[in-house]
């Protein structure tokens, strides 16, 4: 029973309120006016600049890809592992922590794990040669081969951020009455029919918070793609981080950012809209 | 969470009871394959960092280790800056650690003990953090930081990295918070504590084992962030955005390195709170 309302509860949320207004709210304000300031008054100079750079439509191009391959590969993988762990009696917990390891692991940390094996003396080489299927070594991950540092970096992604979504799903696969499926099997329904008749559907929420989640990260995704290719794979984030930190100009790496948050909202909406579960749904 | 775990573990016995033979031979296929696939890299990583410029140049490489030395790593160690920025990157996740859990955990506990009018639009604030990338939020504060002199200083590395931890924090110590029953805390006000002494003698230690967890994930937060980091930082690098810089110059063996010492905190703290995992991340995700 939540007591009578007093000003305790004010004074405990007052310190984070005042935090995040001065560090989440007061900068994400910030951004939206320094991209539309140029000179004096405002303006869509920045914006003209970032469309007017050169590697502007390739970094969308490569942002949109990415997550547009990486996410569903990544719910798949997920989906599929989760399915085997609770299959487990033996040794899940060890299981668990294996496939949990990548959690803990930055993305930049990553990237150079991939690197080892993907590099031009590295261990993908080296196999590929003792198979007689190359010569000696061979570069992967440069301009010259944008299709297979693509790959790399899919598998380098694939590789650090599935387990958060596993784990997102494992959580929900908990919440799900065992007895719902066992009815299901009762009246002959198979292990396919009651996946995607009552594993999914009830995993919907999960779903949706993995994949919300996921997108946003996917599309800031930046050190993956620097430790493996550099500059040779331009993404937006990337960009941004250029245009401030090596060409000094505020407003168009501002202008960049506010782009990033855009898509970002955009596809949460369309998660919350799409994947929405309606109370009688839920179990 | 431990009643679910077991009735967890019973259904599944009985359910791999009538797994036969050869459908199991599959199962640990799979499963042997996914785990391959998750600790390769990191141990050819690891080959890396301990093989030094020799190893890295090697042709063709075999898997198996060949003239490892600590040499390779204390070189890399011995590097200026590596050092500064691994006790940066040290400090910065420290920091994280006590504003997130000194921020979150108050209002954990507000929103797990009492109803009051704003609750929904704190609710809200939090979960809203969640659909914006928050390290891009790096780029304006430049500015202001320099003004404040926090600019380059872990200090300010942290706060941004808080941003990111203390949404996280404050769900989960609500759950946490929800899960010790109230008449624990009217019974100690009975015996005439007040309500901070009953706070602090009987929910907090209740409370530790799930505020560690909370802590190591905030660490980890801050520890593998990588833009925000490099944003505000430019001498008093952290360890990430110092590997970040160094990229394109440094030869291949310092970046394994760098990369090998950045994944070990993440390997030992996942093991750490992987009791936790799922009741954290159920929570944080709802």
């Amino acid at each position: 029973m939540p007591a009578r309302t007093s000003w305790i509860p004010y004074a405990l949320i007052a310190p984070s309120v005042v935090f995040l207004a001065a560090l989440f709210l007061v900068p994400l304000v910030q951004t939206i006016w320094l991209s539309f300031s140029a000179g004096e008054g405002l303006s869509l100079e920045n914006y003209q600049r970032m469309a007017g750079d050169l590697n502007f439509a390739l970094a969308v191009k490569n942002t949109f890809l990415l997550t547009l391959v990486v996410v569903p590969l990544q719910v798949v993988l997920a989906l599929g592992m989760a399915t085997m762990v609770t299959k487990l009696d033996k040794g899940r917990d060890l299981v668990l922590w294996v496939l949990t390891i990548p959690l803990g692991i930055s993305d930049l940390a990553a990237g150079l794990a991939w690197l080892a094996l993907l590099q031009n003396t590295g261990y993908l080489n080296s196999a590929l040669y003792a198979l007689g299927l190359i010569q000696g070594p061979t570069g992967w991950l440069s301009q010259e081969t944008p299709v297979a540092l693509f790959f790399a970096i899919v598998l380098a992604e694939l590789w650090r951020a599935t387990a958060i979504v596993l784990v997102i799903l494992i959580a929900g696969l908990q919440l799900i009455p065992k007895e719902f499926a066992e009815a299901a099997e009762i009246f002959g329904a198979k292990p396919w029919t009651r996946f995607t008749r009552i594993t999914l559907p009830l995993l919907k929420p999960s779903l949706q918070s993995a994949l919300i989640l996921r997108t946003v990260l996917a599309f800031e995704v930046f050190a993956v793609v620097y430790a493996l290719g550099g500059r040779n794979f331009p993404v937006l984030a990337g960009e941004a981080y250029v245009w401030q930190n090596d060409n000094q100009n505020y407003g168009v790496a501002a202008a960049y950012a506010v782009l990033i948050m855009a898509i970002s909202l955009a596809a949460t909406a369309v998660y919350l809209r799409v994947l929405r579960t309606r109370p009688e749904q839920l179990p | 969470m431990t009643t679910s775990a077991a009735e967890l573990s019973q259904t599944s016995t009985s359910r791999s009871m009538a797994l036969p033979s050869a459908r199991r031979l599959l199962l640990w296929t799979g499963l042997a394959v996914l785990i391959a696939w998750v600790l390769v890299p990191i141990y050819l990583v690891a080959l890396g960092a301990f093989g030094g410029r020799l190893g890295v140049f090697r042709w063709p490489k075999s898997i198996w280790p060949t003239d490892l030395s600590f040499a390779a790593m204390s070189q890399f160690l011995a590097i200026e800056g590596v050092f500064n920025a691994l006790v940066n990157s040290l400090i910065a996740a420290g920091l994280t650690v006590v504003f997130s859990i000194a921020l979150g955990a108050p209002a954990g506990y507000a929103l797990a003990r009492y109803s009051f009018r704003g609750q929904n639009a704190y609710r809200l604030l939090v979960l809203l953090t969640r659909a914006f990338p928050l390290a891009i939020l790096a780029l304006p504060l430049t500015v202001s930081f320099i003004r404040l002199g926090l600019y380059d200083t872990p200090f300010g590395v942290s706060l941004i990295h808080t941003v990111l931890a203390l949404p996280f924090a404050a769900l989960v110590t609500q759950s946490l918070f929800m899960g010790i029953p109230r008449e624990y805390e009217e019974a100690a006000w009975v015996f005439g504590c007040t309500r901070f002494q009953a706070f602090i003698k009987v929910i907090l230690p209740l409370a530790l084992p799930g505020l560690a967890a909370t802590a190591i994930f905030a660490f980890v937060i801050s520890w593998n962030e990588v833009f925000a980091a490099s944003i505000l930082t430019v001498r008093e690098r952290t360890l990430t955005a110092y590997l970040l810089r160094i990229l394109a110059e440094s030869p291949l063996h310092y970046r394994f390195a760098g990369g090998f010492i950045l994944i070990i905190p993440s390997v030992l703290f996942i093991f750490a709170v992987r009791r936790y995992l799922f009741a954290v991340w159920g929570i944080a995700s709802k």
